[in-house]
């Protein structure tokens, strides 16, 4: 006697998913940990399209007409402003997260590119230092293996406040990857769970994050440029006081952002997307007149040139890619399949970075699992999207009618649903309309 | 995004000087607050037949003999005015509660920056050294003063967001730090009669102690309930007829300093604004503890 | 004797001079006067150089030190050596809040007392302080020592790891997983020397140990508490 289907209804507000995670919590008593982004369904980029040429805008020909992707960040009080070739960085990455082939690559992808990478929350390699020749160095509240030596070889330096998975929360690494090295690295015991400060241990709130920011100049010379990075919540706020304490560049990080392990409470529920982010962002620095010389650096789920060109468009001077990045190097990719089922997980929906049994090799400690990410391999793979990405960015702005990536504007856009035309402020296809023009 | 001091002096002898040594301290505070400064302080207590406030126009010219003429007619009053600045110290043979309804009808386009029948308040534009020059601080002489250097985060530099934040009769307040439930208590403020100026979660905390304080609590007991009730982080230095009161919260991640002697009691955000009181290299200087309340007065 | 006067030189120009200094510079002994407050004096100093501050410091003074030796004849603010790496700051008065924050290497003495959050975050370092220090001291302390030789405030060493605490006066309560640990004579001896190191006289004896109970290094569900 089998089952009627027809009879059969599921429940929205408890489907499939919520209920295994009730009872999961039931059983174990210990929140969610995953890795990765917000997985949930939010506007984003998706929702705007570029208003290419026609008769009344003309476009540029491919190739032979250029289209600048140029950048330089920290132009405000640095001495030495750096210059990318391509508007498009890697975003920070704790070694810890990924292991050391992952950070190789990606210094080495970035060094062909004329891009910059950036250390996370665990310090700088020898492998990163030595593979990327613009690298950005996170001061973070953990401290972990910050030193003056890194700090005055760094070509920038990020103070994170926040980043777009858990704005309010701390660094979070599970003891299976505190490994030696690691654990050496961070000054903690091996294998055990690492707990994180959310806050700064010698600084809290703007008028104190200035003094610090001074004092990074005072140790660096005054040559590195300052960004703060913060997890998009009270975004104009956050810009705003940014500026004002002194920073060379702001990067803010939507909450599409991700990690290599924090509660899933946190990814999922707090933080803002980073369409409207963007947009909060530009308005702070056009209301201080700071911007572009406050440069402005998006992240949280840029996936494509398309979502970098959005982003340019709405003001951003550049993007930086996370998740994107690992996805390049493999990061759910559909081999080994047995090892994304002794993880309980399928390739497309894993999000298991923060066991350390990467599938693929790349937020995993493990030596044998390191192996199946070559550092050439990822450094090609990494190499060849940044690429596309760029070719990319260039078409739609050619498209557009600009030689320069950078003058893209918010009048190239237009958008598909109601939500997007309000967050980006941009109108709604076909109509003159920007909802929720009132209070912002 | 800013910094605070208070001065509160045990020995009249030093009454005199309270103004330059204020003056002093709010200069050392200029890095924290570059955009404006504040400050209030009391002396020259008027009669108790009288009040005592301090008005401010953005309008350097403002008109502020005919409005204490038509005053003086409207309340059968007598005022006298003293203009200083964009400020404007009246001095009225009424009740400040009156003298306030009767500017707001009037004249709701005039800002009362403080009130009561000792305390004045000025808030302005500019460096520290600027504000300071402008309303002569150096020669005021008093009993105490507190004061509050900022650093705009908005773009539009106006004395709108300025502390001092008066609430009540003689009582305002300095704060450096953030809440995080000010949206909250100002519903429930504004549902107990007071009214807003700012969006400010300093003016909160002070419409906050004025409440309890209206209930008939205490400083001490009113400082109390501001642990129970407000949620964030902050240092509080709040300037009452008597004396003065710091407050930090529970985790206290904002500076505060404290030096004391038998002359005198002085706070700051930083150190260095006390680094030239008079005999500060024997004073007993100490950080205050987290959710505790330190009063001083002059009873 | 090298004199610096801030009332005639910028806080800029000389830690310029400081970082430009080769290594093997002869131009060791720095005497600065008319500090009066100013932040990051003397921060990310690289050479084996004495320093002598006469005055008060602002925040985060010799912060990231390395070989230097700075002593500050005043109080300072706060941060002061923070994340030092190694070399010896000495404080002759009071210290502001962090104290030594993220310390990973030598030595800070503060012969007064230290504020809120004295060696919070510490990695290495050894922190002596010949007063009392205040609350949430010791916060989430990896490795290093921490003597202190009058009282300790709230919530000390809440969340330590591995870091060591040595307390002779009272402790006002203690932080998650800190609990108190025997002083054997192994432990004496070592404190014995870590107070000659600082130059500061007391007892040993007279101190009590304090250090992780290790519950919270694998997050388990009964000590949610904790959290």
């Amino acid at each position: 006697m089998s089952v009627d289907p027809r009879g059969l209804r599921p429940s929205a507000t408890f489907p499939p998913n919520v209920i295994a995670e009730i009872q999961r919590a039931a059983d174990q008593g210990l929140y969610e940990i995953r890795g990765f982004g917000a997985k949930r369904k939010l506007p984003t980029f998706d929702d705007l399209v570029f208003l290419g040429a026609s008769v009344s805008r003309y476009p540029l020909e491919g190739y032979r007409e250029k289209c600048a992707t140029d950048v330089w960040l920290g132009t405000r009080f640095a001495k030495k402003p750096i210059h990318l070739k391509i508007p498009i960085t890697i975003a920070g990455m704790s070694f810890g997260a990924l292991g050391a082939n992952a950070k190789e690559a990606i210094g080495r992808a970035c060094t062909e590119m004329g891009t910059s990478s950036t250390t996370g929350d665990g310090g700088m390699t020898e492998e990163e230092r030595r593979s990327s020749k613009t690298l950005v160095y996170q001061v973070l509240p953990s401290r972990y293996g910050l030193n003056p030596d890194d700090l005055r070889r760094c070509d920038a330096i990020e103070v994170v406040v926040g980043q777009g998975a858990k704005p309010g929360g701390g660094g979070m690494l599970l003891g299976m990857k505190i490994t030696e090295r690691v654990a050496a690295m961070r000054r903690l015991p091996v294998g055990i769970d690492q707990r994180s400060a959310c806050r700064h241990p010698d600084w809290t709130g703007p008028d104190d994050l200035t003094i610090k920011i001074q004092e990074l100049r005072e140790i660096t010379n005054w040559e590195k440029p300052i960004y703060v990075k913060v997890g998009a919540t009270r975004t104009r706020y956050d810009v705003a006081l940014a500026v004002k304490a002194g920073a060379d560049v702001v990067v803010v990080d939507g909450m599409q952002g991700g990690t290599a392990a924090t509660q899933d409470v946190f990814i999922e529920h707090v933080g803002i997307p980073t369409l409207p982010a963007v947009r909060l962002a530009v308005e702070a620095l056009q209301e201080l007149d700071m911007h572009r010389k406050v440069q402005l650096i998006v992240s949280g789920g840029i996936r494509s040139g398309a979502d970098a060109g959005k982003a340019i468009a709405m003001g951003a001077d550049a993007v930086a890619i996370g998740s994107a990045t690992m996805v390049a190097l493999g990061c759910n990719k559909p081999v080994y399949i047995e090892d994304y089922h002794k993880l309980d997980t399928e390739p497309g929906m894993c999000h298991h970075c923060h066991t350390g049994r990467c599938p693929v090799g790349v937020t995993t400690q493990d030596p044998e699992l390191q192996k199946r990410l070559s550092p050439e391999q990822g450094a090609r793979w990494l190499r060849n999207y940044l690429s596309v990405m760029v070719l990319e960015l260039q078409t739609v702005a050619r498209a557009c009618g600009k030689s320069h990536v950078h003058n893209l504007e918010p009048d190239d856009l237009v958008a598909l649903t109601v939500e997007a035309a309000a967050m980006a402020k941009v109108p709604l296809a076909g109509t003159d309309w920007i909802p929720g023009n009132g209070r912002f | 995004m800013c910094g605070i001091v208070g001065l509160f002096l045990k020995n009249p002898a030093l009454r005199p000087q309270l103004g330059k040594h204020l003056s002093t301290m709010l200069i050392g505070m200029t890095d924290r607050g570059p955009d404006s400064a504040g400050i209030a302080v009391y002396h020259k207590p008027v009669g108790d037949s009288q009040c005592k406030l301090t008005l401010f126009h953005a309008d350097p010219n403002y008109h502020w003999r005919s409005i204490g003429g038509q005053m003086g007619e409207d309340l059968s009053a007598e005022v006298d005015t003293e203009v200083k600045g964009n400020h404007v110290v009246l001095t009225v043979t009424s009740d400040e509660a009156i003298v306030r309804r009767w500017l707001k009808q009037h004249h709701p386009e005039v800002r009362v920056m403080g009130y009561g029948q000792l305390m004045e308040v000025y808030k302005d534009m500019g460096l520290p050294a600027e504000v300071i020059d402008k309303y002569s601080v150096r020669a005021m002489e008093g009993t105490h003063a507190i004061g509050h250097t900022r650093m705009a985060t908005e773009s539009a530099v106006t004395t709108e967001h300025s502390h001092p934040f008066t609430a009540a009769s003689d009582m305002c307040l300095v704060h450096n730090g953030s809440l995080s439930n000010h949206n909250n208590l100002r519903k429930w403020l504004r549902a107990r009669g007071h009214e807003f100026e700012t969006d400010n979660d300093s003016e909160v905390a002070a419409r906050y102690f004025a409440q309890r304080m209206d209930e008939g609590a205490s400083l001490p007991e009113a400082l109390e309930a501001g642990l129970r009730d407000l949620d964030g982080f902050y240092t509080f230095t709040m300037g009452t007829r008597d004396g003065f009161a710091v407050l930090r919260d529970a985790i206290s991640c904002k500076p505060a300093v404290l030096a004391e002697t038998d002359d005198y009691v002085a706070m700051a955000s930083e150190f260095r604004s006390l680094a030239n009181l008079p005999g500060v290299d024997k004073a007993s200087i100490w950080e205050p503890k987290p959710a505790v309340v330190y009063t001083w007065s002059l009873q | 004797m090298i004199n610096v006067d801030l009332a005639a030189e910028t806080v800029r120009d000389l830690n310029q001079r400081l970082h430009d200094l080769p290594a093997d510079t002869n131009e060791r002994a720095w005497r600065i006067v008319n500090p009066k407050g100013a932040h990051a004096l003397v921060a990310g100093l690289d050479r084996p150089v004495e320093v002598r501050i006469e005055g008060h410091v602002g925040y985060y003074c010799a912060g990231m030190n390395k070989q230097a030796s700075v002593t500050i004849d005043g109080h300072c603010g706060v941060g002061v050596a923070e994340n030092i790496m190694s070399g010896a700051v000495r404080v002759k008065g009071n210290a502001s809040q962090s104290a030594g924050a993220s310390g990973q290497g030598g030595l800070l003495v503060i012969e007064g007392d230290a504020a809120a959050r004295c060696g919070i975050s510490m990695k290495g370092v050894t922190i002596v302080v010949g007063g009392s220090v205040g609350h949430m001291s010791a916060f989430m302390a990896q490795t290093g020592n921490l003597v202190i030789c009058g009282d300790a405030g709230q919530s000390l060493g809440d969340s330590i790891y591995e870091a060591k605490l040595y307390v002779q006066g009272k402790v006002e309560s203690l932080g998650a997983d800190c609990i108190e640990k025997k002083m054997t004579p192994h432990h004496i001896a070592k404190l014995e020397r870590l107070l000659a190191e600082a130059g500061i006289k007391a007892d040993a004896r007279k101190f009590r140990r304090f250090g992780s109970a290790r519950k919270l290094y694998n997050f388990h569900v009964d000590h949610a508490d904790a959290y």
